[in-house]
């Protein structure tokens, strides 16, 4: 079982079980308030799954692509939960949650996933469909792009089914995690996908002033 | 999860401190120091010249485990001891903030712990029960000083009762020192720099002005900051030396513009301890490093007989031991714990002690 943790979007915390799915999942739309919801999502996740935090194997975190201030909320409480419960950390990425989710769900063939990186930009990332274990296929790794440019960016753009999604749920985002661990394949890497430098002007020498 | 105050006289509280530039986990059992282990990124803001709030707030994400982890091993305690654990919630940084607020309220949970979410302003305060001064008699005046913030406080309880009698209407203090090390070519960050520049130099060689220190000012501005006008004027001044072709006598234009922030600072700070009748002053914040803080404070104290309290460096600049401290008073004096809702606020008021 594992404590999961989105906060790519909205603020997403689930509790999933290999066997029995998502035992429990709560989210909150709002892309400022990641901060403030995080701990009551979390609280209310342990205490509908009823259990004790010993019986989790680890924690998956969605590791983005997400705007920055947000997704590092995620990060951070999901790697302080870990420490905290002396579990290990289980890093997703957070497109492949959505593909995922798309692909249990159903759905098939090439798939492109496109959330929103603010700033008139959007995250991007393509999959070729799903494996035999249900696991997407991505393309390459995902990408920030200008939503005008998305069409001419993608290779046969309208062979694609398009999903534009305003949350990734932390109950996909944990299941992907179980498969993953299932069929002994990699986990996302530690860093956050930021995909955006931070914002700095390197000073100008001093100016005039009389 | 249980929020009422754990019922222990010296609590053992973890603090996590993430407002500005430093992630700082510190561990106390109520005023004893166990732990204060402090990562800081300054070096990768050193070539912007000040703190790159979306740098810090990566740089607070990366070090936030391995201080947990070198702060447990320095105090030799083990989580599940701990009796709360304490957080900055604000002012600061936000993104930065929220980095310490997720991890915080993350851990509370997983460890079923009472949280406390507490005033950064207030912990600079608090880092002096930790001292070996002793308790801190109140009512005190305290001066924090750093490159964040430039406040006057009137700290009538550490857990209960706290005024700002004053601030910075621009420059933080540290800021200011930071720009003018600029101007003078020197590196960042500036205080050290200004105050090593200083030595040789003559602090009366030129009299810069003392920010919102004129009667008209002192009506609405009595205990209030302003730099950025010192600032202007230094660069002026340095200006119309370079112009005339002469070398900049670097070492008064910093002894001189050191002793405009000093003599500000401390004529104010001490105004206010004799205007509400508190013989107390305590200082805090980073800008103490600055020997000429310290030497003036201590110089205008016994003048006034003022008893002066300085805590040591590693408690004054941004620390989670401060946090610690705060929290720990806090359960002492019986405050449950804070809400989980709580957010991180860049602007909390010194009067909201808990959030
Ligand atoms: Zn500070």
């Amino acid at each position: 079982m594992l404590l999961s943790i989105d906060t790519s979007a909205g603020t997403s915390v689930a509790v999933v079980d290999r066997d029995r799915g998502i035992l429990a999942e709560y989210a909150e739309a709002d892309t400022r308030r990641h901060a403030e919801v995080i701990g009551d999502l979390i609280l209310a996740c342990m205490s509908e799954a009823d259990l004790a935090v010993t019986a989790l194997s680890g924690v998956a975190i969605g590791m983005g692509p997400g705007p920055f201030t947000g997704l590092r909320v995620g990060i951070a409480a999901g790697q302080a939960f870990a420490f905290g419960a002396g579990k290990p950390v289980v890093p997703v990425i957070s497109h492949d949650a959505i593909a995922f989710g798309h692909y249990a769900a159903g759905g098939t063939g090439p798939l492109l996933v496109v959330t929103d990186a603010r700033r008139r930009e959007v995250y991007w990332s393509t999959y070729r469909g799903a494996d035999a274990a249900g696991l997407p296929e991505r393309v390459d790794l995902p990408g920030l792009i200008r939503p005008d440019d998305l069409p001419s960016a993608v290779a046969d753009y309208e062979h694609y089914v398009r999903l534009d999604a305003d949350m990734v749920s932390a109950g996909a985002a944990g299941m992907l995690a179980e498969t993953l661990f299932l069929h002994k394949r990699p986990f996302a890497g530690a860093e956050p996908l930021y995909l955006r430098s931070p914002d700095v002007t390197l000073p100008a020498g001093p100016k005039r002033v009389s | 999860m249980n929020m009422s105050a754990p019922l222990v006289s010296a609590p053992l509280v973890l603090g996590i401190e993430t407002s500005c530039d430093e992630t700082g986990i510190g561990i106390v059992r109520g005023n004893t120091l166990l732990a204060n282990v402090i990562a800081s990124s300054m070096d990768e803001h050193a070539r912007y010249g000040g703190v790159v709030p979306e740098i810090a707030a990566r740089a607070h994400l990366e070090a936030l485990t391995p201080a947990l982890t070198a702060a447990l091993a320095e105090a030799g305690v083990a989580l599940h001891e701990l009796d709360a654990i304490a957080v900055t919630s604000g002012p600061g940084l936000s993104g930065a903030l929220m980095v310490g607020v997720g991890a915080a309220k993350a851990l509370s949970v997983a460890l079923d712990k009472p949280l406390y979410a507490v005033n950064h302003l207030v912990g600079h305060v608090g880092a002096d029960v930790l001292s070996e001064s002793g308790p801190i008699d109140y009512p005190t005046v305290a001066l924090l000083v750093s490159g964040g913030h430039t406040s006057l406080l009137l700290v009538r309880d550490l857990v209960s009762d706290v005024e700002l009698l004053g601030e910075t209407i621009d420059d933080a203090a540290g800021e200011a020192f930071d720009k003018v090390a600029r101007l003078l070519g020197l590196p960042y960050p500036g205080g050290p720099e200004i105050d090593r520049a200083a030595i040789d130099g003559d602090p009366t060689a030129i009299r810069f002005p003392r920010g919102l220190s004129l009667p008209k000012d002192l009506e609405k501005h009595r205990y209030d900051f302003s730099f950025s006008g010192l600032k202007t004027s230094v660069a002026r001044w340095v200006e119309q030396y370079r112009d005339t072709g002469a070398e900049l006598p670097v070492a008064d234009v910093a002894a001189s513009f050191r002793e405009a922030v000093v003599d500000v600072l401390l004529t104010k700070a001490i105004a206010a301890c004799h205007a509400h009748g508190v013989p107390r002053l305590l200082l805090g914040g980073g800008v103490v490093a600055n020997a000429r803080v310290r030497q003036l404070a201590e110089v205008r104290c016994a003048a006034n007989g003022i008893q002066l309290r300085i805590p040591p460096l590693s408690l004054c600049t941004d620390n989670g031991a401060m946090i610690a401290a705060l929290g720990a008073q806090l359960i002492a004096a019986g405050h449950a714990a804070s809400h989980l809702s709580f957010g991180a606020d860049s602007t909390l008021p010194v009067t909201q002690i808990q959030a």
